[in-house]
């Protein structure tokens, strides 16, 4: 890790942190802050720091019902769970208007470490369903009410809840030399009127049914992903997704680590979002600490993210041609890959994993060669995406096999929180480059590419049209790259002024969200990121239901979901 | 045009006369001869389209293919058979093992025995008589047996689904197979694939002489050829992405190598009756008026000519291989059965009507 060892403090435009109306609010909960964490405290509250309205467990379900049909929430962005020692265990809800972009954070304690309770929200969002059993599964918060309440990542027979503070993983979990159990049951949890929490067993599957594992070790499941796929025939009546088979505990391990070692993390999340995944996690910390970095680095980290993104999107749609059984499509895509592969070779040094943000700048400026390897790269492009439409888009039989296959709702999407290339497809307006525009996007012109049809063709055009927006945006840039400092002079110990923080960039996939709470140590008190698969997987259910089992893999192409990314 | 039956006749006279063999002897001993001569041919040509096909897959794909084991990695097929013949054959818990081993044997005997019908040279066929095509039809339908079995006995849950999905695709395609080879038996009259060609080298190839009917015929041919091979973009058995391998997920060694040998020389078979049937299998290409060029066209031999044709159709099937996605289950089906049959039906009746008012070349 490369960090800049001079004491001294960082420049004065560093300090001046730019008053967002989102922050304008009194922080009653950072006012508290530790003495300890005042050196590193700007003057102004940070643009992207979270102020959650506190609520008991009791008053939780009105107030979402009210935000979800008074004030039209309809976007659960990110819900997190923490443990806050003795304050409690609890619930970071963030939630989003996609209508006006309003945006509320609330925050849900319960005081007992015992038997934890909270009332569910996962009839209001249904991306809640999947967050509260990742909640479930670390913290071991009951929600009552949800359907489903099963372990998410960890093995079933683990025991106790690894992300607890006081819980010691290790200890009570051996390495096990058993198979991991698989459940056919599922409970759901009520609380009766004396506080009792009451389970109630549902079978996940009918003994009728004729359940196909697709995965974990499986062709078209891009990595470890396993669906039990309930079948009548050939049609899928039901998808019970099983994850957390590379769950590497990236959150947990980040607990012990200083802010510049995170960022070794983030690029082995999505790894096809290796720039954007570093890139939030760097405007993140430096938003909170009121860093502002040069122009020069927020157009190379535009430049960047856009080459990442095309790259996502090549890979995309030579997995799906793959996925359909066009393997020469598949080639195509990887020969053209190659070349942005090429190009971050030479000013990151790496290909997949490119370590390239840092806090405060970049890791190194870009390579000599860099603007006249980007500017051969954007007319080769262009001309091989005319390829690509002529070798598959036109072909009859992917267009049977797309086309109203696996539609999506904008309602749906909404609620199960599928952002990026999916949401579109379906006419939601989410690209966060054009609603809330970080890093160099704002001086760029740029169409959204949005779609209505919300079917795995669409899904298939937004990307491909995408790769086109994306060559425009660095056609822009790539001339009048401005001159300025690659890094800006950080302290040697970085440390975060207590509060809580979330920024989000537009990944490959869609909103790639980091949320950091800060004690105002030089490690994080808790980190969590909005994952950008997540939804895509919770959504499967819903978009294979009466469709064939070859539409799975269609639709599993399409909604482009990246493992690591999903399990963290 | 050199005639193979001198060659076997005098086989025949040699073991008779010189060797003073019994009348069943002699033949005995031919029938062993020809059965390694088809081993060995089936081996031979299994080896090779491997080759082609990974080489014809590199060419479409930007890429070189093998290139190390030797000179342009011809020997990597021949090192990829000698890795199968390695292999152990595993054998699952519950799944039924008679069965299980049984169903590799089925395939490739089908194989085998269809890729002994073909019309090699003029007088060098195996397995020829008056209802040849009939014989021909009859005999790969066993080939789904053994698929089936695969299926059912690997108590696999992909296997099933891939071994179900083969029996619905390869029954519904027989159909238009069946009626696109009854179309050209109408216009030569003969079932015999002995006559077919020898009426092609005399009259002209059939899809010249049955021109449009023909055509059409010729086409679907290919497509439903290439189903019955289970070849992409009709692999649905297989389908890779979806079942990982289908129904034979559960072999290894060298039965899983019965599967991949019947399944090129399935596709060997499918082109080598589209030549015969269309092409004029042995029958060298005549130009009508041009009696120096036939000549010199009479020269090649007809295996020469035969082999040429079938390689042709097998590299015309290997560009729609690497080019189209695969289909889904329901678009198969609804292809042969709302489209192809109907049309072939009706191809059947244009042929009819062309033959018997001579409308043909």
């Amino acid at each position: 890790m490369s960090e800049e060892l001079t004491p001294k403090a960082a420049p004065a435009e560093a300090q001046k942190a730019k008053a967002a109306p989102a922050a304008a609010k009194p922080a009653a909960k950072a006012a508290t802050a530790k003495p300890a964490a005042a050196p590193a405290a700007p003057a102004k509250p940070a643009v992207n720091e979270l102020k959650p309205q506190v609520l008991a467990p009791e008053a939780l379900r009105a107030e979402m019902e009210r935000l979800r049909h008074k004030e039209g929430m309809d976007f659960l962005v990110n819900l997190t769970g923490e443990d806050w020692m003795e304050d409690g265990l609890g619930v970071v809800y963030q939630l989003e208007n996609t209508q006006t972009g309003a945006q509320a954070c609330l925050k849900c304690v319960t005081t007992d470490r015992e038997h934890p309770a909270l009332p569910s929200v996962s009839d209001l969002w249904d991306i809640a369903h999947t967050y509260e059993r990742e909640v479930y599964d670390f913290y071991g918060i009951v929600f009552t009410g949800h359907p489903d309440m099963r372990r998410l990542f960890m093995r079933e027979d683990w025991v106790g809840y690894p992300m607890r503070k006081d819980n010691d993983p290790e200890k009570d979990n051996p390495l096990r030399m058993t198979n991991e159990p698989l459940s056919d049951v599922t409970h759901s949890y009520e609380l009766t009127a004396d506080g009792q929490l009451v389970a109630t067993e549902h079978p996940l599957f009918t003994a009728d049914d004729y359940v196909v594992n697709i995965g974990p070790q499986h062709p078209s499941t891009h990595g470890v992903l396993h669906f039990r796929v309930a079948l009548e025939g050939e049609m899928i009546r039901k998808i019970d997704p099983v994850l957390g088979y590379i769950h590497r505990g990236v959150e947990k391990i980040s607990e012990q680590m200083t802010y510049p070692q995170l960022l070794a993390m983030t690029d082995r999340l999505d790894y096809l979002g290796a720039m954007q995944n570093r890139h939030a996690l760097c405007m993140c910390i430096e938003q909170a600490m009121g860093v502002e970095v040069s122009d020069r680095v927020q157009v190379i980290r535009t430049i960047m993210d856009e080459l990442q993104r095309i790259d996502s999107h090549i890979l995309f749609f030579s997995c799906l041609c793959q996925d359909l059984g066009a393997t020469t499509a598949f080639l195509y895509g990887f020969r053209d890959r190659e070349k942005i592969l090429d190009i971050f070779e030479e000013t990151c040094g790496g290909r997949l994993i490119l370590n390239y943000n840092t806090i405060g700048g970049v890791m190194a400026d870009i390579h000599p060669n860099f603007v006249k390897r980007v500017k051969e790269f954007i007319p080769y492009m262009r001309k091989n995406i005319k390829e690509y439409h002529d070798i598959f888009t036109g072909n009859v039989i992917f267009q049977n096999r797309a086309k109203g296959v696996g539609v999506l709702t904008k309602e749906q999407v909404i609620s199960y929180g599928c952002t990026g290339g999916t949401g579109r497809a379906s006419g939601w307006h989410n690209d966060l480059r054009k609603i809330r525009p970080y890093a160099a996007y704002d001086r760029v012109q740029f169409n959204e590419v949005i779609r209505t049809e919300g079917d795995s063709f669409a899904r298939y055009m937004i990307r491909l049209d995408e790769i086109l927006e994306s060559l425009s945006i660095i056609e822009q840039l790539i001339d009048n790259i401005p001159e300025g400092d690659v890094q800006q002079k950080m302290k040697p110990i970085i440390k975060l002024p207590v509060g809580t923080y979330y920024s989000a960039v537009e990944g490959s996939r869609g909103q790639l969200g980091v949320f950091i709470e800060s004690k105002g140590d030089k490690n994080p008190y808790r980190v969590h990121y909005r994952s950008t698969g997540l939804p895509l997987v919770s959504v499967m259910d819903t978009a294979c239901r009466n469709n064939m089992l070859a539409d799975l893999i269609t639709i599993g192409g399409t909604v482009d979901y990246v493992v690591p990314d999903i399990d963290r | 045009m050199f005639d193979f039956s001198t060659v076997t006749t005098w086989l025949h006279s040699f073991l008779m006369q010189t060797c003073g063999m019994a009348e069943w002897g002699a033949i005995l001993t031919e029938s062993v001869l020809v059965a390694l001569v088809i081993i060995t041919l089936y081996a031979v040509f299994a080896i090779a389209l491997i080759y082609m096909e990974r080489k014809v897959c590199a060419c479409f794909q930007c890429r070189l293919g093998p290139m190390r084991v030797g000179k342009w990695g011809t020997l990597q097929v021949f090192s990829d058979v000698f890795k199968m013949l390695t292999k152990e054959i595993i054998s699952m818990r519950q799944s039924d093992l008679f069965l299980h081993n049984l169903a590799p044997f089925l395939v490739v005997t089908a194989s085998m025995i269809t890729f002994s019908c073909l019309p090699w040279n003029q007088g060098a066929h195996i397995i020829d008589f008056n209802v040849g095509v009939f014989f021909f039809l009859a005999i790969s339908s066993i080939g789904v047996v053994g698929i089936l079995l695969a299926g059912w006995s690997s108590n696999n849950k992909y296997s099933l689904i891939g071994a179900m999905r083969s029996g619905a695709q390869i029954i519904s395609y027989e159909l238009s197979i069946g009626l696109t080879m009854l179309a050209m038996i109408c216009l030569t009259g003969t079932m015999s694939f002995s006559e077919i060609c020898h009426d092609q080298y005399v009259n002209g190839w059939n899809i010249v002489r049955g021109h449009v009917p023909a055509v059409i015929a010729f086409l679907i041919y290919l497509v439903a050829g290439n189903a019955e091979c289970n070849r992409g973009p009709f692999d649905l058995p297989e389908c890779e992405s979806e079942l990982t391998a289908g129904y034979h997920t559960e072999y290894s060694g060298m039965h899983f190598g019965y599967y991949y040998l019947a399944e090129y020389l399935n596709l060997f078979i499918c082109a080598g009756m589209a030549s015969t049937i269309f092409l004029g299998g042995w029958a060298p290409l005549h130009l009508y008026g041009l009696e120096a060029f036939n000549g010199v066209m009479d020269m090649i031999p007809g295996a020469v000519w035969f082999v040429g044709k079938t390689f042709f159709v097998v590299f015309l099937l290997m560009w729609l291989r690497w080019t189209f996605p695969r289909l889904r289950i329901d678009q198969i089906l609804s292809l042969e059965w709302k489209y192809l049959v109907p049309f072939t039906m009706v191809n059947l009746v244009l042929m009819a009507l062309c033959v018997a008012m001579g409308w043909t070349f």
